[in-house]
């Protein structure tokens, strides 16, 4: 036990914010947010609407940048270096976003090869072959390879989207909203799917979520993102105890003590 | 310290002195593969059955690692491994779907040639079809506001000739004035040798107002509102609006469709005579400068060199033109499906078959109005 603990205290993070400040206009998003997640951790972001989780979530991609403070991935500054350095730093992360972000022009197989493809290494026999092989750990079926993204119903685009952000074999998978706009069916077998990928993949995983099923089922970690930064970070049961209104409401209802005594059971 | 950390994470195949044994270290990751994929290719190449694999000392091993591995391996297990069990597992995924049968894009044959042309022929009936049916229903809109003149979409409309008009004078403006400097400075250069000065009255009346300011405004118009019409219908198609349109009983022809083809053939007839009026200017001024031609005496002539019926002609042809465009915008913009690609090929299609169009329809009409305003 005390082995695990020292390694675990050496390990480097792979997501340290500090201070992160962001505005829009006048609107304060985020003030002097910090968060570290370690290796390894399932970590479930959530918030009120307008909380600033997505803004969030693209600071960790890149795609903004917050007016102040640090975003570090795997030790490093995200936008730091020459564009190859950080060409190369987002590939160690894979990025589902809530629409699933298929490219339309492209058909399924192509989609999940594309960043493949990018990187410019693997022959097409030997792309076909880790195209099939993501199409079934993500449970499509070879037939779907030829379909393109407008016929594909809200789950399947899902999972190419899931294909694809895993194509690279990310360190980081970062998910918008997971199972938003899924049945709960389909939602339950999808979070089953990410459990198993994090579970055989050594990922670490974070997700911006309002379900509360989902997050009780998947995350090692909530981070409770309130009053522009971020309230508590803590396992699911520790999570519920914290005194915050926020908290309280969030998981106070029918809906979240049902979620919760089922992880419980389980 | 992080020079050591790299060379042991970079991959390495070491093959024994006796060359029968060879070793594979480091991670075995598509990135880290990366930068030495061409040597490791080569190396793998030269594997032949006889060769012991020793996997034990890899610390990493991906699936695209996996899959160099099985195909260099002839797909099959080699005799002699030594691996660890999660490598193991990792490589058996991998062998489960290698060959596995994605179907393959077919390759086109003879039949699939027919077929394509059978396509294009059908995808030409399909848009007259749509065609036929929008203006059809724009017909039924407009009898029915007829009898019901308060539903009328006059906001949409009034909107509609703001945008597509009033927004669109000052780059109008601009290119007429041009187009005329330039066409009364090469006119004058041709005029001057045959000392017939007085004709660049005639050459740019006629031209200006008969021909070039309605074209020239249609392809503006075209390029500029046609496509933006296409645009805008094709992302309400996307973004379900549309749909959300019909749920709320509204009829997307009357509230869409209608008030962008009335406000463009009201518009279009102005921004004519806008141009045109411009494009004068500009002969004119240039006129002036060049020949000494005084403005005074260019208005004066005008009325003289150019009959009236020419600016008939011209509004005339602004109108029918912005209906043109205004209606295969539309149609164009209604058929857009939810993905990229149809809304920029739908976009491309609605500019260029509404431009060719305007040039098709103005030497229709030319033909048609031959023996009218031109003086003899």
């Amino acid at each position: 036990m005390s082995l695990t603990n020292s390694l675990a205290t050496n390990v480097e993070p792979v997501i340290e914010l500090e201070g992160i400040v962001t505005r829009f206009g006048r609107t304060v998003i985020h003030d002097g947010l910090d968060m570290v997640v370690a290796p390894g951790e399932m970590v479930s972001l959530v918030g009120g609407s307008g909380s600033g989780k997505t803004t969030l979530l693209r600071h960790l991609i890149g795609l903004t940048r917050p007016q102040a403070g640090t975003v570090k991935l795997f030790g490093e500054v995200l936008l730091s270096g020459s564009s190859r350095v950080q060409r190369a730093r987002r590939r160690r992360f894979g990025v589902l976003f809530q629409q699933g972000a298929l490219f339309s022009a492209l058909n399924v197989a192509e989609n999940i090869a594309f960043p493949l493809e990018e990187l410019g290494i693997a022959r097409e026999d030997e792309l076909r072959d880790l195209v099939a092989q993501k199409m079934a750990m993500v449970e499509l079926e070879p037939h779907h390879a030829m379909l393109m993204p407008a016929e594909l119903s809200g789950g399947m685009v899902k999972r190419v989207a899931l294909a694809r952000a895993l194509a690279l074999e990310p360190e980081l998978l970062l998910l918008d909203e997971p199972t938003a706009g899924l049945d709960p069916d389909r939602s339950a077998s999808f979070v089953e799917l990410i459990r198993s990928l994090h579970a055989r993949l050594s990922l670490t995983v974070v997700l911006v979520t309002h379900d509360i099923d989902t997050l009780a089922a998947l995350s090692t970690h909530i981070a409770v993102l309130a009053d522009r930064s971020i309230v508590s970070y803590a396992p699911l049961d520790e999570t519920m105890a914290v005194r915050h209104p926020f908290i309280e409401r969030f998981f106070g209802g029918e809906q979240g003590r049902r979620a919760l005594a089922r992880s419980r059971r389980e | 310290m992080r020079g050591d950390r790299v060379s042991e994470t970079a991959p390495a195949l070491k093959v024994g002195i006796d060359t029968s044994e060879w070793t594979l270290e480091g991670e075995w990751t598509i990135r880290r593969l990366e930068s030495c994929i061409g040597e490791v290719r080569s190396q793998l190449a030269r594997a032949n059955a006889s060769v012991r694999w020793n996997l034990e000392g890899l610390s990493r091993l991906d699936s695209f690692g996996a899959t160099l591995l099985w195909r260099a391996w002839g797909q099959g297990w080699p005799e002699h491994i030594r691996i660890g069990e999660a490598h193991r597992k990792v490589i058996e995924k991998v062998a489960e779907s290698s060959g596995a049968s994605l179907p393959r894009p077919p390759r086109p044959g003879v039949l699939d040639l027919i077929a394509a042309l059978g396509s294009v022929v059908l995808a030409v009936a399909g848009h007259l079809m749509d065609l036929v049916r929008l203006v059809g229903q724009l017909a039924l809109d407009v009898a029915y506001l007829f009898r019901h003149p308060t539903d009328a979409p006059l906001k949409e409309i009034t909107a509609n000739i703001y945008k597509m008009g009033v927004k669109a004078m000052p780059v109008a403006a601009l290119v007429g004035f041009l187009i005329g400097v330039v066409l009364s400075y090469l006119s004058a250069l041709q005029l001057q040798a045959f000392g017939a000065d007085i004709f660049i009255v005639n050459i740019l009346g006629l031209g200006i107002i008969r021909e070039l300011g309605p074209v020239l405004v249609s392809i503006l118009v075209a390029g500029r509102s046609g496509s933006a019409m296409t645009a805008q219908l094709g992302v309400m198609r996307v973004t379900e609006e549309i749909d959300a349109l019909s749920a709320m009983g509204i009829s997307r022809t009357l509230r869409l469709v209608l008030p962008k083809v009335l406000a463009l053939s009201f518009a279009m007839p102005l921004l004519v005579l806008w141009t045109s009026g411009m494009a004068l200017f500009g002969g004119m001024l240039s006129a002036w400068i060049q020949m000494d031609l005084s403005m005074a005496f260019f208005i004066d002539a005008l009325p003289g060199a150019v009959p009236i019926a020419n600016l008939y002609i011209g509004l005339t042809k602004g109108l029918i033109f912005g209906l043109l465009i205004a209606l295969i915008a539309c149609h164009f913009g209604l058929r857009v499906k939810p993905n990229t690609e149809s809304l920029s090929a739908n976009t491309t299609a609605s500019v260029v078959v509404s431009i060719t169009m305007v040039i098709l329809a103005d030497a229709v009409l030319a033909i048609a109005t031959r023996s009218i305003g031109v003086p003899l």
